[in-house]
């Protein structure tokens, strides 16, 4: 992990819809938000579908399957969850992610994205 | 090793069969086959021959096709007849000069229809019923004429009738015999038979001998009978039986029957060891088998003996199950009740003109036979315990019997069943094959067809099936679970009865009171947003529903590949002023939207981004628009021909009624869409049979017609009531719907939840129209509430900020999604393909 963690701030959360999503744009990329009240925490993962090539993974619908908080796609309805970006119904998919930090009424974010494949490829 | 030469003489269902079977059995690679086809087309269905005329096309019905054929290596000759076989040199001959040496050879010729030689019979305008030549024969032929007959009131016969009926011709039936079906029925059966035809519009004249067929007075013919009566038509089928095509066998020498018919042993061989005969020209222990699962058996049994098997045909049973012109009819062994001694068994329910009988050994133990006349309900019972050899009940006519509500069940378990009870008899499936496949591993019906193919052919097969299926599972000890997702241990119908009767009013509340806890999934929050919309009518984009819906119902609008979406406004009736059909052009314009007419007579505009979505929403709604519902599992639209006002054969206002239906069930939310069509008089404009729920005008009011659907699974509407007034007409649709909305599964069609129901049309028109549950009123209320809280979702969400919220591209900019690309096609836009796109988007590691 980056030493020295860059915050930007997003939105306030009153911006954003209890238990649905939002996007974001970050720089060059679409970041899909979940606000999620009950744990008090925003979800960030990449806002396009790989499978539908589209940017539209803000607008799917949340769920959990067993203890996993994903998103369905709205186009062909792959999961994917919400906190690893992982796909539920395709291993060989995994999105990028970006963290996320509550303050106050302020949604922060660190620009720069994780990808699972990557960090786990690289030891 | 050196191929086996196999010619196959003729190419159809038989013919078919026996080139499919040889493919199955893996073994093509030992032959080299060539194929006589005579007809100018391959292989087609002939036992829906008659949907030819209701509109099933010469590709529908096709079995054989050339590019399988190639694929398997065949040789195929097509419109190519053989007319000599020589046995001692092995050759045969065809009318185009061909000249094959073969090895083994396998004769497929069908039959012909039996013309009465009486005088006149070769007439302009008298035709047969076999071949699609044939069928645009007699198109060609009814387009002249008014007056049609088909001679012969048998099974075939009456099918052409049906066709003829299709035509839109006056259509008589004429039978030499005292009965209709007189091989299937006896009396009582054919009299009730009759009654149900006649009462279709078909005229049936039995016990007539056709002596001549001459100039008629009014018509082109007039048909003179031993009894001096006449009757003049424009327009005569013949449909008297068949004969064997055995002229090619007779001409090369091989042993024929007194009555025609390529004698053939159990093995399928004819008198030269080396020919095979197969289907209707074959002859086995003096019989002919006009059916076509006999002819698929004798395929079958050919290719086991060309490729070293031992199977043998042992018979046929010729019992049979069809709808005639709709009206149910089964016969099974032997219905006549020819066995010496035999006892019979009658039911004759004139009220609800239904016919059943038993034919039943003298000691009362074993099924001989059974006809069954409007209600086929227990054919496949009764078929087992024929074939079979079952024990009879101690009163076997409880077999028959009508149930009264406490009675035990009578049917037949699927338990009782031995392991080689045949199931499906078109594709030859028993007992034991379906047992076997689901301790295979099959765990559905549909799992079951596609492994066994069985309930593939004529279906009838698939009630027996499924219970059958069932059964194997639970002695499997697999538990079939109808929970909806794992967030509840309900089914829809559970959850719908828990919201309604605990007042539920959100997801939340459902899920503490009723669920396994966490967030749902995309399965149960749709249904139960649904379910919510259904029983209440809020709002859908309320903060407790918003959550619930899937993208189209979040945004109101549907979403297409790219992302982008299209919009629907309503269009009741498909009626619409000129100044708001400029409208919807002043908006596509301004906002660049592809535009196309939709099916259900409405406008669909695309390519509208989310964002622009409440701008183009505001000034459609300013011109009076309101919202289509067309992204919601919800009533879609009600079609309408232009009907009475301007029709020259309109018998009613079908635009007035449409709209007015349409403007009462909008909004309604269901467990799948839901579509309806008025049509102004029996011509269907509207397509109204093809709908969840029909309208069609009559001289006396409206019939209702329900369950029907297009789509990937089309099924044609039933009839439910005929002849009512507006206001009953309204009163049942009320009620359908509600007890759908009550009753159905998630994502369940009109039309397989009504073939779910135990008891189908029957139990549906018991509830709505005699209110056997008592609920009518209830369902009636339910839905006046939902007509009386309707409000247009868009109207509201434009002018809710909370609502408005989620529509914008990004929280945090006003920049457009860069990925939406659009290039021009025909004047218009669509999206651009992935390699069209200028700017392929950055994806950042």
């Amino acid at each position: 992990m980056t030493a020295a963690q860059e915050w930007i701030h997003i939105c306030n959360l009153d911006d954003l819809v209890a238990d649905s999503g939002m996007c974001a744009l970050v720089g060059e990329r679409q970041v899909a938000l979940f606000y999620i009240p009950e744990q008090k925490q925003v979800f960030a993962i990449d806002n396009y579908d790989p499978v539908g090539k589209a940017n539209v993974l803000s607008r799917g619908l949340i769920g959990s399957a067993e203890e996993k908080l994903f998103v369905a796609s709205p186009l062909y309805k792959e999961r994917y969850c919400l906190e690893s970006g992982e796909c539920l119904d395709n291993d060989e998919l995994v999105l990028d992610t970006w963290q996320t930090r509550i303050d106050g009424e302020r949604l922060l974010l660190d620009p720069q994205p994780f990808n699972r494949v990557a960090l786990k490829q690289a030891g | 090793m050196n191929k086996t030469r196999l010619v196959v003489v003729g190419n159809g269902m038989v013919g078919h069969q026996f080139l499919q079977s040889l493919a199955d059995s893996g073994r093509l690679g030992d032959f080299e086959v060539t194929v006589f086809c005579e007809e100018p087309r391959l292989a087609y269905d002939r036992v829906y021959l008659s949907s030819y005329f209701s509109g099933s096309t010469a590709e529908d019905l096709a079995m054989g096709k050339i590019e399988q054929y190639r694929e398997w290596g065949l040789n195929v000759l097509i419109s190519e007849k053989v007319v000599e076989i020589n046995k001692a040199d092995h050759l045969v001959v065809s009318d185009k000069g061909t000249t094959l040496t073969y090895d083994k050879l396998v004769m497929a010729t069908g039959s012909y229809p039996f013309v009465p030689p009486v005088p006149g019979h070769d007439r302009e305008h008298c035709l047969v019923y076999r071949t699609i030549e044939d069928l645009e024969a007699i198109k060609a032929s009814a387009a002249q004429g008014k007056v049609g007959v088909v001679v012969g009131g048998g099974l075939l016969g009456l099918e052409a009738a049906k066709a003829l009926r299709d035509l839109g011709l006056e259509t008589h039936v004429v039978e030499f015999a005292p009965r209709l079906m007189a091989v299937q029925l006896d009396d009582m059966g054919g009299a009730l038979l009759r009654s149900k035809i006649e009462a279709l519009g078909v005229k049936v004249h039995t016990s007539k001998n056709t002596q001549q067929i001459v100039d008629g007075e009014q018509c082109v013919h007039r048909m003179e009978f031993a009894d001096g009566e006449v009757l003049e038509t424009d327009l005569i089928l013949f449909s008297a039986g068949i004969r064997p095509r055995d002229q090619l066998a007779r001409e090369s020498g091989l042993a024929v029957g007194e009555r025609g018919g390529i004698v053939i042993n159990n093995q399928c061989q004819t008198s030269d060891a080396d020919i095979y005969a197969i289907g209707e020209c074959a002859l086995w222990d003096g019989r002919i088998f006009g059916l076509v699962a006999p002819g698929y058996t004798m395929a079958k049994v050919a290719v086991s003996q060309l490729t070293g098997g031992e199977s043998e045909f042992a018979g046929a049973d010729m019992s049979t199950k069809l709808k005639l012109m709709g009206v149910d009819v089964c016969s099974i062994g032997d219905a006549q009740g020819r066995t010496p001694g035999a006892k019979n068994y009658t039911w004759l329910n004139e009220g609800d003109g239904t016919y059943k009988k038993l034919v039943v050994s003298p000691d009362n133990k074993i099924l001989l036979g059974a006809i069954l006349v409007g209600d086929a309900e227990a054919y496949g019972t009764l078929l087992q315990y024929m074939l079979n050899e079952i024990q009879l009940p101690e009163f076997p006519e409880s077999l028959i019997l009508p149930s009264r509500n406490d009675d035990a069940q009578t049917g037949l378990g699927v338990a009782a069943l031995p392991e080689t009870a045949q199931i499906c008899s078109c594709h030859d499936v028993s007992k034991g094959d379906i047992r076997e496949a689901v301790s295979g591993g099959c765990c559905s019906v549909g799992d079951v067809k596609g492994a066994t193919k069985a309930g593939t052919g004529c279906g009838g097969c698939v009630p027996l099936l499924t219970s059958l299926v069932n059964h194997e599972l639970e002695e499997l000890g697999v538990e079939v679970s109808h929970d909806i997702c794992e967030h509840f241990a309900y089914t829809r119908q559970d959850l719908y009865n828990l919201v309604r009767v605990g007042n539920i009013h959100s997801f939340d509340e459902l899920m503490e009171k009723h669920g396994r806890g966490g967030k749902g999934c995309h399965i149960c929050k749709p249904a139960v947003g649904s379910i919510l919309a259904s029983c209440w009518n809020n709002y859908v984009l309320d903060t407790q529903q918003v959550k619930l819906q899937d993208t189209n119902d979040t945004f109101l609008a549907n979403m297409q590949k790219d992302g982008t979406y299209s919009i629907v406004p309503r269009i009741a009736g498909g009626e619409i002023t000129p100044d708001k059909l400029i409208v919807l052009g002043q908006v596509a314009k301004e906002y660049n939207l592809y535009t196309k007419i939709t099916g259900g007579q409405r406008v669909d505009l695309f390519g509208a981004r989310l964002e622009q979505l409440p701008d183009i929403w505001r000034k459609l709604i300013d011109a009076g628009f309101e919202t289509g519902h067309a992204y919601g599992k919800s009533l879609r639209t009600v079609k309408s021909c232009v009907g009475s006002t301007w029709c020259r054969y309109g018998v009613d206002d079908s635009v007035g009624l449409a709209i007015e239906l349409e403007n009462r069930y909008k909004g309604l939310r269901s467990p799948h869409k839901i579509k309806f069509a008025v049509s102004g008089c029996t011509r269907e404009c509207a397509e109204a049979q093809g709908k969840d729920i029909g309208v069609i005008a009559t001289e006396n009011g409206w019939n209702l017609y329900v369950c029907g659907n297009g789509g990937m699974k089309p099924r044609h509407a039933d009839l439910f009531a005929t002849d009512l007034d507006k206001e009953t007409l309204i009163k049942y649709i009320d009620r359908v719907l509600m007890f759908y909305i009550k009753t159905a599964d998630r994502l369940q069609r009109t039309s397989v939840w009504m073939e779910n129901l135990e008891g189908g049309l029957n139990y549906l028109q018991e509830v709505v129209i005699n209110d056997s549950l008592g609920i009518a009123e209830e369902l009636e209320a339910q839905m006046t509430h939902v007509v009386e809280t309707y409000e247009c979702e868009w109207k509201k969400t434009v002018n809710d900020e909370q609502a408005l919220k989620r529509f914008r591209q990004f929280v945090n900019s006003d920049k457009p999604d860069s990925n939406v690309v659009f290039v021009q096609e025909r004047g218009q836009i669509r999206p651009a393909r992935e390699e069209e796109k200028a700017e392929p988007i950055v994806m950042v590691g």
